[in-house]
């Protein structure tokens, strides 16, 4: 069966979510083969790991450069791989980083870019990866026919499972060549707290320019926190400067896919709900009764948030207790 | 110092848009076209960097006849020349595809700064800006929200997932803008007669020097197998509160099994 490599997503020794889905998705197509680019002996301390997900070879492409440049030490870990490996596909994840990377490496090995799939199978002895275009308006499918397909992911779009085998760690030579790299001088991580990653959340909650100001986002904190949720902002809210720009959801912020997505003061403009609509279960609280964001709702009230959204913050965590 | 700036003109995404049943490209006829929002923040950040520092902006797009309504804007803005890639041999173009025809064409120019908008809001790749760099041999900062040039170099602050970092970089590079690096300014009366009078050349694949049996939709290295609309999202239920939405809402979570 031929190798599927996946980028290791980590930091701080620690290895992201993401990297298990993206285990997942390479044991639908081949073997699954993780590929950790880092300082010498991390391929090693995450081997374990990365093997509870499925990996059977870990290839470690491993310099002492590797965290002070941007980007190309991925590129040339993932090409020494898959020249030692000649695999089926290389899968990474549709984040920031992952989607350079990927284009970069595309070029190096005249391949196929299949970007942000949210799933991906075999057919016929092609790898097939679906797309969600315009915010999930189409589901399109694609192949790639030019070199290795190399496809991102969508943090959250596939479900990790366990599957137990032992990695075997295989070094590959890399080189990074400083002229075509930036350089890192420091890193500032944001502040995460105890919230999930609005990305990767099971739950979502946002609110918009209805939610009136800074403070007041207390409310939607407190629904998100009750259900162990995240917490997201509309364009509008962010605009207005009630809730930091990165948690911005919709066209031009992140997109999610949350099992349950809570919009309180959203109207649900396109450029919101492009960001939001795959949302297994949608749920919308607003004065106006008319605003465009009951029209995809699953479940909507009319009413003041500042009544709904404290009593089903009280309502939840009395289920739970 | 001289500078590219790469335009997309998108369809609008307050408007809404479609991908042709035939073959589940962009329908672009479908909805309004504008100038990529973020691009027009990257023709800010060159003409304040060119007022800065001296030099020319050129403007560049790849794109059917009506793409040159986004390379006026631009100049109208005050860039100084426009190059336009026309050809109907590459549409249909994937990213991979379109970096080498834009590569092609930023070869042709003798540029210190290629900037780019981070991610256009229509394809959503994100990744056309990294292809780029790689196939110019240049280094590449993504997301930048603050940048300065230092002497060879650039400084910058880059957006990523978990947070920023400051990067650095040598000249001749390659940037791509978020929304947060500046407001772009408005043409003015002036600006927009002007950029009546300013050279847009227009390349095709000869001109490019691109071999025509690697251009178009028929030679994309990646290929649609198949699409379909997504069912339209049906309103569910709808409750005016009464003082219970709340616990309602808890109802309906909970019958779903959701809490």
């Amino acid at each position: 069966m031929a190798e599927v490599l996946v980028l290791v997503d980590h930091h701080d020794g620690a290895v992201r979510k993401v990297t298990a889905e993206l285990l997942t998705a390479a044991a639908r197509l081949g073997a699954p083969s993780a590929v950790v680019v880092g300082k010498p002996g991390t391929a090693e301390s995450l081997a374990a790991e990365l093997g509870a997900f499925g990996a059977t070879k870990v290839y470690a492409a491993e310099s002492d450069d590797a965290a002070n440049f941007l980007i190309t030490p991925q590129v040339a870990g993932l090409a020494a791989a898959a020249a030692a490996a000649n695999p089926a596909a290389v899968l990474l994840p549709a984040t920031i980083d992952g989607r350079e990377i990927a284009g970069r490496l595309a070029v190096r090995l005249n391949s196929g870019l299949l970007a942000d799939a949210v799933d991906v199978e075999s057919v016929d002895g092609d790898v097939v990866a679906t797309q969600s275009a315009f915010g999930g308006e189409y589901t399109v499918r694609y192949k790639v026919t030019t070199g290795v397909p190399i496809i991102s992911i969508r943090p959250n779009a596939i479900e990790a499972t366990p599957t137990a085998a032992s990695a075997q760690v295989v070094p590959v030579e890399i080189t990074i060549d400083p002229a075509i790299s930036a350089t890192v001088i420091a890193d500032h991580p944001e502040p995460v707290g105890d919230r999930p990653e609005l990305g990767a959340a099971a739950v979502v909650v946002s609110g918009g320019r209805g939610v009136g100001s800074a403070d007041k986002f207390r409310v939607v904190e407190e629904l998100a926190d009750s259900l162990g949720g995240a917490v997201g902002a509309s364009r509008a809210a962010v605009d207005s400067g009630y809730y930091p720009p990165q948690f911005q959801v919709g066209q031009t912020g992140t997109t999610v896919s949350p099992q349950v997505y809570i919009a309180l003061g959203i109207s649900g403009a396109i450029q919101h709900r492009a960001g939001m609509q795959t949302s297994k279960t949608i749920i919308a609280v607003n004065k106006d009764s008319e605003a465009p964001i009951f029209e995809i709702a699953d479940f909507g009230v009319v009413g003041d948030l500042f009544t709904v959204a404290p009593a089903l913050t009280e309502a939840v965590k009395a289920r739970k207790a | 110092m001289d500078i590219a700036v790469l335009i997309k003109q998108v369809p609008d995404t307050y408007s809404e848009r479609k991908l042709r049943k035939q073959d589940w490209t962009l329908d672009r006829d479908a909805a309004d076209a504008v100038i990529d929002e973020i691009d027009s923040r990257g023709v800010e950040t060159a003409l304040q960097l060119t007022e800065a520092h001296g030099g020319e902006v050129t403007v560049l797009t790849m794109g059917p006849e009506r793409a040159a309504e986004s390379l006026r804007k631009a100049l109208a803005m005050g860039a100084h020349k426009a190059v336009h890639v026309l050809d109907d041999g590459l549409a249909g173009s994937d990213a991979l595809q379109t970096s080498a025809a834009l590569a092609a064409a930023i070869r042709t120019l003798s540029v210190d700064l290629v900037i780019t908008g981070n991610e256009s809001t229509d394809g959503r790749t994100g990744s056309v800006p990294a292809m780029l760099a790689e196939r110019l041999g240049l280094p590449q900062v993504t997301s930048v929200r603050t940048l300065e040039i230092d002497g060879p170099a650039l400084r910058a602050e880059r957006v990523h997932d978990g947070g920023y970092s400051e990067v650095t970089a040598s000249l001749p590079a390659l940037i791509s803008v978020t929304e947060k690096i500046n407001e772009p300014r408005y043409p003015n009366f002036k600006g927009i007669m002007a950029a009546k009078k300013k050279p847009v050349s227009t390349m095709g694949i000869d001109d490019l020097g691109l071999d025509p049996s690697t251009t178009g939709l028929a030679n994309a290295a990646s290929q649609v197998v198949d699409g379909t609309p997504r069912p339209p999202r049906t309103a569910g239920e709808k409750v005016a509160d009464d003082g219970t939405g709340g616990t309602k809402v808890a109802e309906f979570l909970a019958a779903a099994r959701l809490i």
